[in-house]
Order: structure tokens, then sequence, then C-alpha cells
């Protein structure tokens, strides 16, 4: 089959898509969003995407008061967690010891990384199935224990799609929303091969592509040595693990293998069973327009005597990666509300153009823009400089928030932590990393420059006037402004010399 | 006689009774691009009985720094405006952009500043140009103008920041003769965004090329909104599709210059970047 024509083609154009996407990864911000702009395949995915999915969200949503009052109770379900969340933090280690469940504790994504692999290692496991798991992306998880020769294998449909095509997820939610249904059948046929060693049969059927996945899978959740998950909460009082989930993936990826290892950020801990329902509300509603996910998985420990099912040993692990420096910052704090919906993605027009990968992080879209300069692992406001101006503080994620981050304030925040004088610096745990790196001299003396001519209203005026009389020496191109934009065009008297001319008063009458 | 006080459905914000005089804010787009829509804003208000002042010693909101991160700058240049606009009188600001800056953002600016009394109580009499037209002075207008179709573009700054969308449209439907329409997608943000447009040019172009074609599909006389950088965004973005033959340009004005226009029962577009 291999040696078929249309097989080689087929290949030829997925490995062409490999090579594409390792192309762009290298490149910087502003290049990957230019060549996103121009890929009308890729524009079509994400707009078609986030089209179907914010008309999903509106559905579940119809009474706008309702949704209102259902917001503010998640935001203050997650801020009432969040203000307690070093003792919660320990009373969940307590819950979880009590149940059976190992704790660790990992500051940075290395940390992590080798907690889990010496589980592993300690287990002699050499597979590994994998529910969907963003903290996993953001440590890179993957990656580690395929050099240390342990083969990692994601079981959720999207994850699995970006894994045989060597990407990384462009959406938190929907992994492979960037690929549409020949790219997959492309992908599958040629990458995907059945249990019994054979390529998987060229089908753009849907349901037939997931029915090949799923003969894959299912033998390798029989056969595999560990189980890895995610977390969507971590409920301290019972030291339950709460993981939601539409494909039953994650279900098999934590009770058939002997094993479950589930990783998680330290703010995904809230305190009681009762915060349950009004997040859960909120979550698959925001995320897919689902009133509930096909699977809600509530683990509280390893398999008891006389069980039949489940691991025989679970463990958390528990991700800092900088997420203590966002408890301690005053202003992005909230950042840590966030229940990984990916609404606010779904919603913001910078993302419906260029998609996830422009991004160039783990986490896409606003709050991408958001967590990725704050966590440890992934280069601070130095590395990520463009992407947060990559947003016209349009407040449509705020809006969207179900937990009523506000997102454009905080994307506003980390520009100011960006650009931040250098003598205000350096002291201080709170501080994002690579604060004030962003400031450069030459935009520095324009702002300052601009503050000055705009505090003193002489200096203003006399500019101003300058502008109406200079207006026929205008240039007729102004930057990439006027690229695709006729040129604007100053007035020949501006509103301060019409309004004098006029007799406006320039003071109220006392 | 005094008006009841009214409160905004969305926003929440409770009004004041008619003033009897009012600044206008004109902000600094206005100044120099769009001067004649603060004019016409200065008329529309004073038939209403309200006397309008200008301070001389008025310059921008500061919004351009604060968004670019550079919160000095604009806490500089914000405390001008604490003093060009310090007696307590309503402010009323030509967009809004500029009024979500000062009513929503110059007390988180000041706090913990000496101004930061000042700020609030700015903060607090601030209002956008349809926002004071319809809620605080309630007007009922008389449209002598022709039948027409206008695009209505409310910025993302005017529907998620100020609130107002309700008041652009209730200040466009006491024009008995326009017949206001909207662009597909209409809450979607036209890639303006300040110094967004600068910093991003590939995708702010590829926002505004879609609310362009949007606007044209609409197939109106005439776009308005209350923010001027939408509109040059727009208008503009439309001047070069027309140029290229793709779709047909639109006239864009200001919502005040729109107003007055109708009011006058004066025909054709003033001014504006079309």
């Amino acid at each position: 089959m291999s040696n078929n024509p249309q097989f080689i083609e087929l290949k030829s154009v997925v490995d062409q898509e490999e090579h594409d996407f390792a192309d762009m990864q290298q490149r910087h911000f502003k290049v990957r969003a230019q060549m996103a702009l121009e890929n009308d395949t890729l524009r079509k995915s994400f707009r078609g995407a986030s089209d179907f999915l914010m008309g999903k969200r509106k559905a579940v949503f119809p009474d706008s008061d309702e949704l209102e009052a259902l917001r503010d109770r998640g935001e203050a379900a997650r801020q009432r967690s969040l203000s307690k969340l070093p003792e919660l933090l320990e009373q969940l280690e307590r819950s979880l010891t009590a149940n059976g469940v190992h704790v660790h504790w990992a500051e940075t994504a290395e940390q992590a990384n080798d907690v889990i692999h010496k589980i592993l290692e300690r287990r002699n496991a050499r597979t590994v199935v994998k529910g969907k798991s963003m903290v996993s992306e953001e440590i890179e998880l993957n990656h580690y224990l395929e050099q240390h020769g342990i083969e990692c294998l994601e079981s959720d449909m999207g994850e699995y799609l970006v894994q045989l095509g060597k990407e990384t997820p462009s959406h938190i939610i929907m992994p492979a929303i960037h690929k549409n249904k020949e790219q997959i059948a492309r992908l599958m046929h040629t990458r995907a091969t059945t249990p019994d060693g054979e390529a998987v049969p060229y089908t753009e059927d849907v349901d037939d592509l997931i029915g090949n996945a799923r003969a894959i899978l299912r033998e390798k959740f029989r056969t595999a040595d560990a189980g890895i998950s995610g977390v969507n909460m971590a409920i301290a009082e019972t030291g339950t693990l709460l993981l939601v989930e539409n494909e039953g993936n994650g279900r098999m990826c934590t009770t058939v293998p002997p094993v479950h290892i589930a990783i998680t950020g330290i703010e995904k801990v809230v305190e009681k069973l009762t915060d349950v329902p009004e997040l859960l509300t909120l979550l698959p509603r925001s995320a897919t327009g689902q009133i509930i996910t096909t699977y809600v998985n509530m683990i509280s420990g390893p398999r008891k005597e006389g069980e039949l099912d489940g691991p025989d040993e679970v463990h958390l692990v528990l991700l800092d990666n900088g997420r203590s420096r966002m408890f301690n910052h005053p202003e992005l704090k909230q950042t840590l509300q966030c229940i990984r919906c990916g609404a606010c993605m779904n919603h913001c027009p910078v993302y419906a153009r260029v998609g996830g990968h422009a991004y160039g992080s783990t986490y896409p879209g606003p709050i991408g823009q958001v967590v990725t300069p704050q966590l440890s692992s992934a280069g601070g406001l130095a590395e990520n400089g463009d992407m947060i101006n990559a947003c016209s503080l349009n407040g449509a994620c705020g809006e969207a928030c179900p937990v009523r981050i506000p997102l454009p304030d905080l994307i506003r925040n980390l520009r100011a932590e960006a650009v931040k004088p250098h003598r205000n610096v350096g002291v201080g745990d709170e501080r994002v990393p690579g604060a004030g790196t962003q400031r450069h001299l030459t935009e520095a003396l324009i702002w300052k420059g601009w503050s000055t001519v705009h505090k003193v209203p002489f200096l203003y005026r006399f500019s101003t006037n300058a502008l109406a009389m200079g207006r026929g020496l205008m240039p007729s191109k102004i930057g990439p402004w006027t690229e695709t934009r006729s040129t604007p065009k100053p007035a020949a008297k501006n509103l301060h010399q019409l309004a004098r001319a006029a007799g406006i008063p320039d003071q109220p009458d006392d | 006689m005094s008006q009841s006080p009214l409160v905004s459905s969305e926003s929440g914000r409770r009004y004041p009774d008619k003033p009897s005089q009012v600044y206008l804010l004109g902000t600094c787009l206005v100044d120099s691009f769009y001067p004649q829509a603060g004019m016409d804003a200065i008329e529309v208000i004073r038939a209403q009985g309200v006397e309008v002042v200008f301070p001389q010693s008025q310059t921008c909101c500061g919004q351009p720094a604060y968004n670019s991160g550079y919160e000095d700058e604009a806490r500089d240049v914000a405390r001008q405006q604490l003093e060009a606009f310090a007696k307590d009188i309503p402010v009323v600001v030509m967009m809004g952009s500029c009024a979500g800056m000062v009513h929503q953002e110059y007390p988180d600016l000041f706090a913990g500043y000496p101004e930061e009394a000042a700020a609030k109580a700015l903060a607090a009499r601030t209002y956008e140009f349809t926002e004071f037209m319809v809620s605080v002075l309630n007007v009922s207008l008389e449209d002598k103008g022709q039948t027409t179709k206008a695009a209505l573009h409310t910025s993302c700054s005017s529907r998620r920041g100020m609130k107002v969308a309700q008041q652009h449209k209730a200040l466009l439907g006491e024009l008995s003769g326009v017949r206001v329409v909207e662009p597909e997608r209409v809450t979607e943000c036209c890639g303006f965004g300040g110094t967004f447009a600068v910093k991003q040019p590939a995708i702010s172009a590829a926002m505004a090329d879609d609310k362009a074609r949007y606007m044209a599909a609409t197939d109106a006389d005439v776009i308005v909104s209350a923010d001027c950088g939408c509109l040059m965004n727009i208008g503009g973005t439309l001047d070069e599709l027309a140029r290229k033959g793709e779709c047909k340009s639109i006239p864009t004005e200001h919502i005040a210059s729109f107003v007055r226009r109708r009011l006058e029962g004066a025909e054709g577009t003033k001014e504006g970047q079309s």
C-alpha cells in the first residue's frame, strides 16, 4: 500500500505540511501572523470554527440576565478559591493523601517532567496513553518522555491528529481546529497504522475517520503501562479530581492502565464539591455550547480492594511554573481565575484571523496573551512582546469570559509591565518576567515627546495649528496605514480654531 | 420642569437632570481631522437649550499612551484634562473611545495619586455624545432630511466600554426619514484599535477589509459612527477597495454631523474622509 502512487503523493503533502509548520514556528510573531493571514484554508477553518462555537454558546445562554448572573457566580466561585489558595492546596494534599493519591509539587516545568518520568521509570512503564492536558503541553511532556524512550500517545481525537502531524494544538479545546476534513483524511491515511500494522484506508467520511482512530486507540488503552490526564478542578475538601471530556478517552486513560498520573496547575483547586455545579454549568456551555460534557469523571483515588476497575496507583502533579508570581501580582492575579474554556479565543477577532499557531505559544488567543508572558517557561515579556500588542482592546474576550477575567485590562497591564522604566523594574517577586524589556529608546522618546506636547496646551495648539496649515504637505503615503487605506487629511482649521472663531465660550459661567 | 433621572438598562448608570451648560471634550482626532463634527455637536446641543463650553486648554485624553503601556506619559496628559474640565458641569465627549478613557480609566490611572478625587469626579460627569443626547437630554428631534439609509457603526468602546449602543440607535431612531441598517457581524471590531493599527498593521488591515466589505454590502448612503478612528479606518479602506473597483465607496460621517444635517434638511456630507 505504501508503494502506491496515490499514497506517496498524499504522504508528500502531509510531509510538506509538517515542514511548513516547523518552518512557521521558527519565525517571528509578525511573520507567523502574516503567513496565517495569507493562508485561505487556515482562515476559513478558524473563521468557521469561531462562528460555529460563538453560535453554539449563544444558543445555550438564551437569557442574557441569567448569563450575567451565572458569570457573577462563576467569578465569585473562582475568587473565593483563589483568596485562600495556599490553604486550599494544603487541604487538597491532605485529602488526596488520605484517599491514597500521591501528591507531587513541581515549581518548574523541568521538575514536573522529572517527577512524571521518575514515576514511570519506577513502574518500568514504556508506553503511556494521554488524555487531553494543556498543562502537559505547557511543560512539553511528550517531548521530554520521548527523549527518555517512553512512547506517549495522545488519545483525544484532536490531540491525536496534532501528534500525527507533528504539530502543536492551535486551540486549547479543539487542538486540530486548524485542519479541514481533507487534511485529516490525508494525515490518517499516511501516518496512522491499524493494530495489524496496515495503513488506515483513505476516507473523508467523518464517522469512518473517528472509527479508524478508535480502533487504533482501543488497543493502546488496553496495553498501555500508564495513563496521564489533566484536571479541570481539584476539590480540596474531598480530594477529588474532576475531569470533563467528550470522547471517553479521559475515562480510559484514568481507569484502564495500572498507573494514572494527573497533572494540573495549582490554580485549579476549589474548596468544596458545592463549588463544582456553578463552574460546571459555565465551562461546557462557554467552551462548546454543551449543557454538559459526555463524560464527567470524578476521581477520588486508586482502585480499592474488591473493585473491578481503576489503576492501582494514582498521582497528582501540581505545577507552579510562574503561577505563584501571578498570585502575588496585585493586578495580574485574575489570570488565575481562568477555567480554560476557550471562549475568549472563540470570540477574538484577531484569533479568528491568524489562528492559534501564529501566537507560537501553548495557550493562544486572549488568555494565551495574558498567561504566556507570565509563565516561567515561556520566555517572559522579552520573548512575547509582540504577542501582547496583537490585540485591538475591543473587549469581545472580556465580554465572553464566563468568570469575568478582565482580559483587555490584563493585556494593557502587561504592556505597561513590558515598557516599564528600568528604574521601576527588578524589585519584588511579583514582577512579570522580562518586565521593562520592551522599553526601547526610540519608542520611549516618542511617547515622552508626545506627552510633552499634549500636556502643555500652548504646544498642543502650536502643533495642531501647524498640522492644519501644513495639510497640503502631508505625505500621500503614511507607512502601512495607506497600503490598504486612503490617506487621512487634516482639516484646514482645527476644532480649537473653529470654536474660537465662532465665539464658543472657553470657560463656564460661574 | 426637571426630568426624572434616567437609568441605563445596559450600563446601570444613573443620569442627571438637564444641565444649563456642558463642556465639550472634542478629542484630538476630531480636533485635527473631523473639526466640523465638533462644531455640529455644539450646534445640536445648543439647539436643545444647553450652553456649550469648549476649553481651549484641552488636548488629548491620553489614551494612545495608556493603551501602549506608557502610563506616566498618559497620566501627565490626563492631568491637563482634569484642569481643563475642572468645573462641576457635565462633559460631553465626541468619541466613545475617549469617553471610556475618562469615564472608566481615569479613576484607575490616578488611583493613589493626589488627583484621585478629581479624576473620579470628572469620570462621574463624563458622557459620550449620543448618551448625553438620549439619556440626559432625552431629545426628540424633527428630521427635515430626505429618506436615506444609514449604516451604523458602533465602536467596541461605545458598545462594550461605555455600553451606549442603545443610545446610538435611539438617537438615529429619532430621525423619521432615516432607515438604520447594520452590517453583518455588527459587533466585530473594525481593526482600528489606536496603536494596534500601527503595531500590527497586517492584522488590522485584514480586519478592516472584512468590515469595509460588510459595510459595502449594506448598500447604505452613509456610514455613521461616534468614533472617528473607526470611520477613518473603515472609510479609508472602502476608498481603497473602491479605487480598485472591488466595491463602491460610501461616505462616512460622525453621528453629530449626520444629526445636524438631518435637522437642517441639508444634503450631502460636509466633511469626512470620503
